[in-house]
């Protein structure tokens, strides 16, 4: 976010500051509202995981994670984004790059477009590649002939994790090198540099922080996507599941503890992308800071 | 002069670009598309015996609703947690910074089962309510709950960074002037954030309306009184009913689409209230 | 390295940048491109670096056609306004970056580097900040490094757009020193842009004065400070006091004053005068070449004072400026009516007037 280092001496000054200060009961007031709201609704569910997950021991634990169907959920949660990620860096990079370097007519419709699977359901994106890939859709009968199997099947848990997290790289890069300019890359070109050279050598350092930003995000929400992998898995234990899923059967069949297990996996990793988030943050505020919100549409 | 300048110095127009509609066609605009050749297909007949379902127009009010009433929340505690945030400075606000944005990282279903846990009336809030005959899980209220955790960060990170571009002189200045806190605050502040307030409302809204993972598991699921929308598409898409399916996500997308509309609207507004004058 | 740019023409969408210019720039000349904001001064250096290619026209170097050139074969070092420095490269790894991006056959070895780098750095009497970082330097060390880094790949031109725009007005003196001595010793045909009047007249071989696109006069400072060629020339090349008048019997007549001209092209008609502050004397006794004007304010500090007048027959507030010695000598007092005579007054046709950005007093920078 804008900078929590500098927001210290920021709030500091406000407090210290007559016109700025708000009365010691209404900011005892706000505090208790917005950190009861913090606790009772982001604090609570998170220790509920983890408390959930230890009830019946961490014997239990261990064997809720190692069990056959939840070591094939993981590894298939791990293909997914490993195929996710990487396809949706090489795009964010290139749709930046011409979005941000270049004038063109469309080019606000353009960045709108890519924002769209964030303003689908994602249950529709699952939808949407049932009927391209589906036996009654587009090419169903097609693939049907050849035998290649797409909806119900691990090509298409991939295709709709690709969906769901098209935008994040893209977004992340695309405000941060409009801000930083062409001038660098203008300054390379006039010193001889071909155009990988100036992409490697000074546009790929410049936007590091921004990139990273932008993949770790874009895994949490490749390895955590349920609602539209749940269209398209067909919840084929050992098979098409991934942890999210997995951890819906767990549940449903009222396995609890080894439901919140897996359940556990998963807030980890949530929390170790806040800590990397954190951490990128700081390094690189105040001068270019990455955004702040990584799900809404941009203009 | 420069900054209007074309830029097509720099080579990779062509390739970028290309290769960006092409990955957008291929992942997004084509498969969105099918949603509306499917549609095409039915008769206006089939279409609106879909739509209008009793089944159907209560899961959208139940959803619309909720999500209304979800958004409205966020924007009252967002705005107290950016408040907070950026004025008041108390041990652990770093933390408090940085989990704010759970929502985005944790996956839905663990958010869904958590609270789930939670509000059940076994659960750890569940049992303390349930005597006095509060019921959370598997009602509209559940769904509520639900909501409000996968919105929560929208409303903070928008107004946060605005918030933060205030300047105390602009309150100074009010005080100068004869104004009282209150005055001030309601007068000089709220104004200015209200652009990103607004935003920061319609995004949670919007992503309220389209969410699937986290409520199912609170939600109860039970038709005309706890179902939301995505879920009956799923349900349909279970029964083989594709173009059912496919009707009422087309609603949907129409809805989504309006909203975005509305929300890049809104954003453009932000962005001019938020040019600093110089 | 001589360049010609020949008939260029560059708009953005409804913007004309550049219609028609045509120009020569002398091998081993320094060369100010001067003019307001918008003028396109920017653009025509630009499409000279080749980072902006031209509706049409051509821009040949040493006689070479380079239009179709891509930027980095063209040889130019091009010092960005706001330096463009390699933020995550040390100022070291800046200078060097041209000489490591060269294809491997003419690459120098790492020593190779080293040793040209450091001699740059030498040059721009900055070695001790070899290993900083950018954001580490101040703006007129940012300003030289930028320097050294595009001399670093030895450019057949050098061009610099608006060089001590960003710096503050003591380190702007400065440089500008700095830059005519570092030209003088490597002869490298240079090009800067500026909107600084004083910047381009004092540092220049040669000023071009640019205006909507257009060419107004291309000369030696002395030349085009002293003959500008139209009204607009004159207004930006420093302050003018204007008195608009009428020509009858080779005289210029106005705020009841008959005055002799330099120009006097017409036989008669509408024109209007451009009077230089410090080309007006103070005299009380009445003259007819003399404008009659009562005195408002004596500004006396400085070398220079300053007196703010207005006409009698008109109140046209006029501004002169003398040397601090002759005003002691001259006591004069607020209120007091003097006589002005003008001792060189520029006539030009009173349609020119509307081109000016400021017409009263205008002082540019």
């Amino acid at each position: 976010m804008a900078g929590a280092t500098s927001t210290l001496t920021a709030s500091q000054r406000f407090e210290s500051r007559s016109a700025t200060r708000d009365h010691g009961v209404v900011r005892a007031l706000l505090l208790a509202l917005g950190l009861g709201f913090f606790v009772l609704f982001l604090i609570l569910p998170l220790v509920v995981v983890f408390a959930e997950a230890l009830r019946k021991g961490w014997e239990t634990y261990w064997a809720a994670l190692v069990e056959p169907d939840a070591l094939s959920a993981i590894r298939l949660t791990l293909l997914a984004a490993a195929i996710a990620v990487p396809l949706n860096l090489v795009f964010g990079v290139s749709a930046a790059w011409a979005i941000a370097k270049y004038q063109f007519r469309g080019k606000a419709l353009l960045t709108t477009m890519i924002d769209l699977p964030f303003s689908v359901s994602p249950v529709i994106a699952g939808l949407i590649y049932v009927l391209v890939f589906g036996a009654q859709g587009w090419f169903g009968p097609l693939l049907e002939g050849y035998d290649v199997r797409i909806i119900f099947a691990v090509p298409g848990i991939v295709l709709a994790t690709i969906f769901v997290t098209f935008p994040f790289i893209a977004r992340e890069l695309i405000p941060l090198m409009e801000a930083q300019g062409s001038e660098e890359e203008e300054a390379a070109l006039v010193l001889g540099a071909s155009g990988w050279q100036t992409f490697w050598r000074v546009t790929l350092p410049n936007i590091k922080w921004g990139l990273l930003y932008g993949v770790i995000l874009c895994n949490a929400r490749a390895m955590g996507e349920f609602g539209a992998v749940s269209v398209v898995s067909g919840h084929i234990r050992g098979m098409t599941n991934t942890m999210p899923l997995h951890v819906e059967i767990l549940y449903n069949e009222y396995q609890f503890a080894a439901a919140f297990a897996v359940a556990s996996l998963l807030a980890l990793l949530a929390l170790f992308t806040l800590a990397v988030k954190s951490v990128i943050e700081w390094r690189a505020s105040p001068t270019s800071t990455p955004g702040t919100r990584p799900e809404e549409p941009r203009t | 002069m420069a900054a209007t300048a074309s830029r097509r110095v720099l080579p990779g127009f062509g390739l970028t670009l290309g290769f960006t509609i092409l990955y957008l066609s291929l992942i997004v605009l084509i498969p969105l598309s099918a949603v509306f050749v499917k549609t095409a297909t039915l008769s206006p007949e089939q279409i609106w015996a879909q739509i209008s379902a009793p089944r159907a127009v209560a899961s959208y009010r139940l959803t619309f609703g909720a999500s209304l009433l979800a958004a409205t929340v966020n924007a009252v505690f967002g705005l107290i947690l950016a408040w907070i945030l950026v004025r008041y400075s108390f041990p652990g606000k770093k933390l408090v910074d940085a989990l704010i944005d759970l929502p985005f990282a944790l996956p839905t279903a663990v958010a869904g089962i958590a609270l789930a846990a939670i509000y059940a009336k076994n659960g750890w809030i569940g049992q303390f309510l349930e005597p006095h005959g509060i019921k959370i899980a598997f009602t509209p209220a559940g769904i509520l709950v639900a909501l409000i955790f996968i919105g929560l960060p929208f409303v903070v990170r928008t107004v946060q960074p605005v918030l933060q571009d205030l300047d105390a002189e602009f309150e100074e200045a009010a005080a100068s002037l004869g104004a009282t806190r209150w005055q001030s605050v309601t007068r000089v502040v709220l104004p200015a954030i209200l652009p990103a307030l607004t935003t920061g409302f319609a995004l949670a809204f919007a992503r309220a309306v389209g969410e699937y993972g986290s409520v199912i598991f609170i939600a109860g699921n039970m038709p005309l009184v706890s179902e939301i929308t995505p879920l009956i598409i799923i349900t349909k898409l279970e029964q083989y009913d594709y173009a059912g399916a496919t009707a009422i996500a087309t609603v949907m997308l129409l809805i989504s689409f309006a909203l975005l509309l509305v929300i890049n609207l809104l954003q453009a507004w932000s962005a001019r209230r938020g040019r600093k004058e110089a | 390295m001589s360049i010609r740019v020949e008939n260029i023409d560059k708009r953005f969408g409804a913007f004309t940048a550049l219609n028609d210019v045509t120009l020569d720039f002398r091998t081993g000349e320094l060369t100010a491109l001067l003019g307001p904001s918008g003028c396109g001064k920017t653009t025509l250096l630009r499409i000279i670096a080749g980072l902006e290619t031209a509706d049409s026209g051509r821009i040949l170097i040493a006689g070479e056609e380079t239009s179709d050139k891509p930027v980095r074969e063209r040889q130019v070092g091009f010092v960005f306004q706001h330096y463009a420095l390699f933020r995550h490269m040390s100022v070291f790894e800046n200078v060097a970056f041209g000489l490591r991006v060269k294809p491997r056959r003419e690459r120098p070895g790492e020593a190779g580097i080293r040793r040209r780098v450091m001699e740059l750095l030498d040059l721009v009497q900055l070695a001790w900040l070899a290993d900083r970082m950018p954001a580490q330097l101040s703006g007129g060390q940012r300003q030289r490094i930028a320097l050294a880094r595009a001399l670093a790949v030895e450019p057949q031109v050098l061009l610099l757009d608006e060089p001590f725009g960003a710096l503050d007005a003591k380190v702007r003196k400065e440089l500008r020193g700095w830059l005519r001595q570092l030209h003088e010793t490597l002869h490298i045909t240079s090009i800067f842009v500026t909107h600084d009047q004083e910047e381009a007249l004092e540092l220049a071989d040669r000023v071009v004065v640019m205006n909507q696109g257009r060419i107004e006069q291309a000369g030696p400072p002395q030349t085009v400070y002293e003959h500008p060629a139209n009204a607009f020339v004159h207004g930006f090349l420093g302050a003018s006091n204007i008195l608009r008048g009428t020509i009858r019997d080779g005289l210029f007549h106005a705020e009841g004053a008959s005055l002799p001209a330099r120009n006097i092209h017409q036989s008669g008609g509408e024109a209007i005068a451009y009077l230089r502050p410090h080309e007006l004397a103070i005299a009380r006794r009445p003259d007819p070449a003399g404008i009659p004007a009562e005195i408002r304010r004596i500004l006396a500090f400085g070398a220079l004072a300053r007196i703010e007048l207005v006409t009698l027959a008109g109140r046209v507030p006029l501004e002169v400026e003398l040397p601090q010695r002759d005003l002691a000598g001259l006591a004069l007092n607020p209120g007091e009516t003097v006589h002005l005579m003008p001792q060189g007054v520029n006539l030009f046709p009173s349609a020119e007037a509307a081109i000016l950005p400021k017409p009263v007093l205008a002082k540019a920078g």
